[in-house]
């Protein structure tokens, strides 16, 4: 449940030019790096920062919707939340696996997420205010998500590409999860209608802010696009996410905040207002409503797990040496 | 009306174990945690949904699995003291579950051989197997906390203290219950006891465990006697609906 | 200090009639609870009927320097493939 474009990766690379256009020739032929392969430094670390960025993402995104797991207004909602909220666990683990073939552990990435290191999608800094938000999230936000991830199946690096194919697969149901829950709640009572135009109204433009700054100011795309890390680019990406959703709101009743919002005949597709940069960097910058809650519980859970993860390693070794004594 | 009440009682503890362990996502102590826990309320839940459903035909009064769940307080839930108890910690959340699938495996299996309710029998079908493995997960953690650094195991004599004197109402039968037993639809639960002793017993050797002594065990939970966490916990869980009487979801 | 729990590999059988496949790996402190975690992880959508999990550090790899000795030279041994072999039609398929 991610797309926010790479927040401040370095592609600079030192090698030959030898070594780079050899690389570059296997890329071009659409060849699949694999963890083992020779790689530009540059390559490898981009992929380290947004696979590891990506992984964030989805652990931290765990908490918006872990808030309302007890408050789900019927059964059959509580377990698909519940369900949909564990997927985002998977997702997080297959990331931090892919990550970790390239010689970074889940430890290391966890330490980085806590000092406020490493970087996680800004959308996870606002808070889930109503149960309509859970229904908005997995529209908006996990829509955007599946614009973003889709590419990223063919992402140039195995086993980026392979954890992407696995958790696109699984969050098919997620974004319908997200609008049935919307179209139950405008179809229903005034206050669930009001309910949910009140959601839109506050997660429209952190969603499609999610796609990262525009083109002309997004300083890494290139190289990634180059090196098939990324496949469209961030403005491609937020244009086909806005041309899917506006139908789709249109369908449910409900109003995009957004005035400036029209149909371009000429480019077959709809043209958007201002969105405000400040408010996304402020985001990105850790000063996002949530930012502070959202690392706390992190820290706090990863802290308060200590002991057991100590007490799981302490009686392996202690199996390990009955086993020897025994043999 | 017996039937259908105790039907509730078998619900109410699988929603309300279910709900206590889904507080935990996203907190886990490891990531593998953080998918195997709702793994386990996702089936304690899916049972909740289908006996509720079944009582509520049973009633004949149309309600509805989440009228049932969501519009009875704390004097009108059944369910046992055990499954409403916080989860503490991670040795407090594995024990209780450990606890209570000891003892819904032998009576889902016991139901299999005896029940004349088809509802019931599905039921049982299904959740033996997700009791089996139940038993297998919070068991493993259980003997890997209480044979594991000094702190998990001072946790895990921490968990048997506090949690062993809400096991004893596991095996008593309310007079709905018993009615229940009587008309071949549930399982004697005192029966059970063998069964549950013998599983605690295994694991509680291989975690360096004892069982304490209980001259006063906790009942109640069947009579609608709670303690003050359940409030809360229906308080939380009821809010959104309670809000919006009548609303569709 | 951070101690680190050991990564394993875990490959799953997604019906009998098949082999096991590699599917991702998962932290473990110990083999049970490896396979309750590969269990709880990578079959949630009934993906499987059989789980494998080996200890990441156990396995042994070829070596990517020497995959060039290792995998080039079975290139050019055509002759090992059907499609080498010439027969007539009339024989019919062989």
């Amino acid at each position: 449940m991610y797309s926010q474009g790479l927040i401040g990766a370095d592609g600079s690379t030192t090698e030959t030019q030898e070594f780079l256009d050899a690389f570059q020739k296997r890329i071009d032929a659409e060849e699949k790096i694999e963890p083992t392969d020779a790689m530009p430094e540059g390559y490898r670390r981009t992929l380290v920062r947004q696979i590891g960025q990506h992984a964030h993402s989805e652990i931290v995104g765990m908490l918006p919707e872990g808030n309302w797991i007890t408050r789900a207004p019927s059964l059959r909602r509580k377990a698909a939340l519940l369900a949909k909220v564990q997927d985002e666990g998977g997702h997080g683990l297959y990331l931090y696996s892919a990550a970790e073939t390239l010689g970074v552990s889940r430890e290391q990435m966890t330490e980085e997420l806590h000092s406020g290191k490493a970087k996680y999608s800004s959308i996870f800094n606002y808070p889930t205010l109503t149960w309509a938000d859970i229904g908005i999230i997995g529209w908006l936000v996990d829509g955007a998500a599946i614009m973003n991830q889709i590419p990223l199946c063919r992402c140039s690096f195995g086993p980026y590409a392979r954890a992407m194919i696995r958790v696109c697969k699984e969050e098919s149901f997620h974004q319908r999860q997200g609008y049935e829950i919307v179209m139950t709640l405008a179809q229903g009572t005034p206050e669930q209608k009001a309910m949910a135009q009140d959601a839109l109204n506050r997660w429209w433009w952190p969603s499609i802010m999610m796609f990262g700054p525009h083109d002309a100011d997004s300083q890494h795309s290139d190289q990634s696009m180059a090196w098939k890390i990324k496949r469209f680019s961030n403005d491609e990406l937020r244009q086909k996410f806005i041309d899917a959703t506006v139908p789709q709101a249109e369908y449910l009743g409900l109003t995009i905040p957004d005035p400036d919002l029209k149909w371009n005949e000429e480019k077959q597709g709809y043209d958007h207002g201002r969105i405000d940069w400040d408010e996304f960097w402020r985001v990105v910058k850790g000063h996002g409503p949530m930012a502070r809650d959202r690392i706390k519980d992190r820290k706090a859970a990863w802290d308060n797990g200590a002991w057991v993860r100590e007490a799981a390693l302490a009686h392996a070794e202690k199996r390990r040496t009955r086993k020897m004594a025994a043999e | 009306m017996a039937i259908f009440e105790a039907i509730l009682e078998l619900a109410d503890d699988h929603l309300v174990l279910g709900h206590r362990i889904s507080e935990w996502c996203g907190h886990a102590p490891m990531l593998e945690e953080d998918l195997a826990m709702p793994n386990m309320a996702l089936d304690l839940i899916g049972t909740s949904r289908t006996l509720y459903d079944h009582a509520g035909k049973l009633e004949g009064k149309g309600q509805s699995e989440d009228d049932l769940a969501y519009l009875r307080g704390e004097r009108e839930y059944r369910n046992c003291l055990l499954v409403e108890r916080p989860n503490e910690d991670f040795a407090h959340t594995m024990l209780r579950s450990l606890y209570f699938a000891a003892f819904m495996r032998p009576y889902w299996l016991k139901t299999l051989e005896m029940t004349n309710d088809e509802t019931v029998r599905g039921v049982a079908g299904k959740a033996e197997k997700e009791m089996a493995y139940h038993i297998r997960h919070a068991g493993e953690w259980v003997i890997r906390l209480g044979d594991g650094t000094e702190e998990s195991a001072a946790r895990m004599r921490d968990a048997v203290a506090a949690l062993h004197i809400y096991t004893d109402e596991l095996f008593e039968s309310s007079p709905a219950a018993a009615e229940a037993e009587r008309a071949g639809v549930l399982p004697v639960r005192a029966d059970l006891r063998a069964a549950w002793d013998e599983v605690i017993g295994q694991v509680f050797a291989e975690a360096f465990l004892e069982a304490p002594e209980v001259p006063y065990p906790q009942t109640g939970g069947r009579k609608g006697l709670h303690g003050e966490g359940l409030g809360h916990l229906l308080a939380e869980m009821q809010s959104v609906y309670r809000a919006h009487p009548g609303a569709t979801w | 200090m951070t101690q680190t729990t050991p990564l394993w590999e875990v490959f799953i059988r997604p019906r009998n009639g098949l082999s096991h496949k590699h599917v991702g790996s998962i932290h473990a402190a110990d083999e049970v609870m490896a396979v309750q975690a590969a269990r709880d992880v990578y079959t949630r959508r009934g993906e499987g009927t059989s789980i494998w999990v080996v200890r990441s550090a156990d396995i042994v790899a070829s070596d990517p320097d020497q995959a060039g000795e290792n995998f080039e030279p079975t290139a050019d041994k055509i002759y090992r493939h059907p499609t080498f072999y010439e027969i007539p039609e009339e024989v019919g398929h062989m």
